[in-house]
């Protein structure tokens, strides 16, 4: 068994025979010729044919991979077209006396390189087309017909690069996975990738020794598994059969409401805790965000992200989202979450301790910062705020207090400020308790039950041995939670559930039947969620 | 000579798409249509050194136009860079 990992494409699980893809070369070789005219002929004879490919090519693509990826080729096109180009070619035909192959390969090269060093990802990205178009070129002059003939069962293709021709040329029907070792998440082939819905992964040290062996590819993990001893081959059949239930659920459910059989509607958002998340956010259709843990900055950092690093972070993710609703929640370092500049105290139960909203408070230049970001980025989108271990109305009014002064020193700035929802976690028993006189205070509520929970019950769940006292649907829990949804409707509020108790489908109904708003759950979780949703009455 | 300066909006900048677009529409007009970012300059009517600029979103780019009905190209141009970048 050899595992290999590789950068993520696109997800999904692929079994089958490898494929190893080579390009026919196209070997070139420089020749010196009389009749400069002649190779002219040639080369434009060659390149009209080219032309004529790819237009082709790009009818094909229409029809099976749409518009937007069809564009390819026509650019490729205008490339094929280019004066610098063309005049490059045929001045060394004719100055060097050469042959129409060599000058085209070289002109490739220079034009090719001239790209990859280019700074921009997305330009340099686009020697891979230059390259593609000298090959077609290339392969017509040396009479070598294009050859994209993959077999006749499924396979996963290995190969060093796919240009985008290849790819679309290829039969969808007998394709299961993309593993390369070149090309980026901005190739043409990465986005043909995800428009046909299969695994793929870029970076991967392939060998040709694969050709013909037993291969998985798991695009959610970002490895490539070569002949795979069997306990790991089953392990995998399981995983592919769930992945392909999870699809099938996306094709029916994607684009539906989240309505019961009677008519009640909630709005299923995600919960994602790094902007790298965003993807599978709208795969799978979530409505919004409904908790952006916003730590993520905190921990990748050496030191305490400055505003504008949080503001470009935030308003990528409100501009990526959209219109729909992001609510991010601000710092919920200490406990588990630790990071060393900090420099926070060992606690006895840290659980119990000094985190989140009591960091905030008693630091207020980080909590300024965060929220100065955060008022900023709610110009480019639809953000919320949301503050986390709340325990009483006097730790509220101090956070608006400071909210207050942010906005109007941002005002007083000439910033402008969106509509802000500010909300909080019921998280603390506490708060749910007082959750009648919270509501008074703040347009919504986030019911986080993994702490409410742990902290209703006196039961810390990273210790196994308590197990058998732990009950996740604890009556408790339960009527904490049902108080604090007819709390906020008291006051004219919404009351969502961002914990992992939202995704438990067995208690969607009962959700329901209190009257709950929102759940936000892991993006995988939407689309069963929303199942549940719409077979309840 | 008539010019103008342009900050791009849309988010990969002057990409393949619309540069084809750009090149397709100047080809309509016989002036010489120039495009320069930070003292690089392309001729508008080729693709390659359009995109060898590597113009992004939130680069500013001059536009000038040279020749011909200079005036009028130059609005229609204009409206261009608008509707595609």
């Amino acid at each position: 068994m050899d595992k290999k990992a590789g950068k993520k494409i696109f997800n999904g699980i692929a079994i089958g025979k490898i494929k190893f893809y080579s390009k026919k070369e196209n070997p070139v070789s420089r020749v010196k010729v009389e009749d400069t005219d002649a190779e002219i002929a040639r080369y434009e004879a060659a390149k009209d044919e080219a032309v004529k490919q790819l237009e082709q090519l790009y009818e094909k693509a229409l029809v099976e991979v749409g518009e937007a990826n069809a564009e390819i080729f026509n650019v490729h096109i205008m490339m094929l077209d280019d004066d610098d180009f063309n005049e490059s070619v045929l001045n060394i035909i004719s100055v060097q006396k050469v042959n129409a192959e060599y000058a085209l390969a070289a002109t490739g090269d220079n034009f090719a390189e001239m790209f990859a060093n280019m700074e921009d990802e997305y330009f340099k990205a686009r020697s891979a087309d230059i390259r593609d178009i000298t090959e077609r070129v290339l392969s017509i002059l040396c009479g070598n017909s294009e050859s994209t003939d993959i077999g006749e069962e499924p396979v996963i293709i290995a190969a060093e690069d796919l240009a985008p021709s290849e790819t679309v040329q290829m039969d969808k029907d007998k394709l299961l996975a993309f593993v390369t070792r070149l090309g980026s998440s901005n190739s043409h082939t990465a986005i043909l990738a995800r428009t046909m819905g299969i695994p793929a992964l870029a970076g991967v040290e392939i060998d040709p020794s694969w050709d013909g062996k037993i291969g998985i590819v798991d695009g959610y993990e970002g490895i490539c598994i070569v002949e795979p001893t069997m306990p790991v081959l089953e392990e995998y059949f399981k995983k592919k059969s769930a992945d392909d239930e999870q699809k099938k659920l996306l094709q029916t459910l994607k684009g539906k409401e989240n309505i019961t059989k009677s008519g009640q509607k909630i709005n299923l958002y995600a919960n994602i805790g790094n902007p790298n998340d965003l993807m599978t956010v709208m795969e799978n259709d979530a409505g919004g965000i409904g908790l952006f843990r916003s730590e993520f900055l905190y921990l990748e950092s050496e030191t305490y992200p400055t505003e504008e690093e949080q503001f470009q972070a935030y308003k990528k993710v409100v501009e990526t989202m959209g219109g729909k609703k992001v609510i991010i929640r601000t710092l919920d370092i200490g406990a588990d979450k630790q990071a060393n500049y900090f420099g926070l105290d060992k606690e006895e139960n840290p659980a119990l301790g000094y985190r989140a909203i009591r960091i905030c408070l008693t630091r207020p230049e980080v909590f300024r910062t965060q929220l100065r970001a955060l008022f900023r980025a709610s110009a480019y989108g639809n953000l919320a705020i949301m503050y986390p271990m709340i325990i009483s109305v006097d730790e509220v009014r101090s956070i608006k207090e400071i909210s207050k002064e942010v906005r109007s020193e941002l005002a007083a700035e000439g910033v402008q400020i969106g509509d802000v929802e500010e909300g909080i976690m019921i998280e603390t028993p506490a708060a749910a308790v007082m959750s009648d006189e919270l509501a008074k205070l703040v347009d919504f509520f986030s019911i986080g039950t993994n702490d409410l929970t742990q902290y209703t019950l006196a039961i810390d769940r990273q210790n196994a041995k308590l197990d058998d006292f732990y009950d996740a649907h604890h009556p408790a829990v339960l009527r904490l939670i049902e108080t604090v949804i007819k709390n906020a409707h008291k006051a004219g509020i919404w009351a969502g559930i961002c914990g992992e108790l939202g995704a438990d489908t067995t208690l969607t109904k009962t959700f329901l039947k209190m009257g709950i708003d929102e759940l936000s759950v892991s993006p995988g979780c939407i689309l069963p969620v929303r199942k549940a949703v719409r077979e309840a009455e | 000579m008539k010019s103008f300066e342009y900050t791009i909006t849309d988010e990969v900048g002057i990409h393949a798409r619309p540069a084809g677009l750009l090149v397709k529409e100047v080809k309509k007009y016989d002036s010489v249509i120039n495009v320069t970012k930070d003292g690089k300059s392309a001729e508008a009517k080729k693709l390659m050194a359009l995109m060898g600029l590597g113009v992004k979103q939130g680069d500013t780019v001059t536009v000038s136009v040279e020749g011909g009905d200079e005036e009028a190209v130059a609005a229609k141009i204009e409206e261009f860079f608008k509707n595609n970048l």
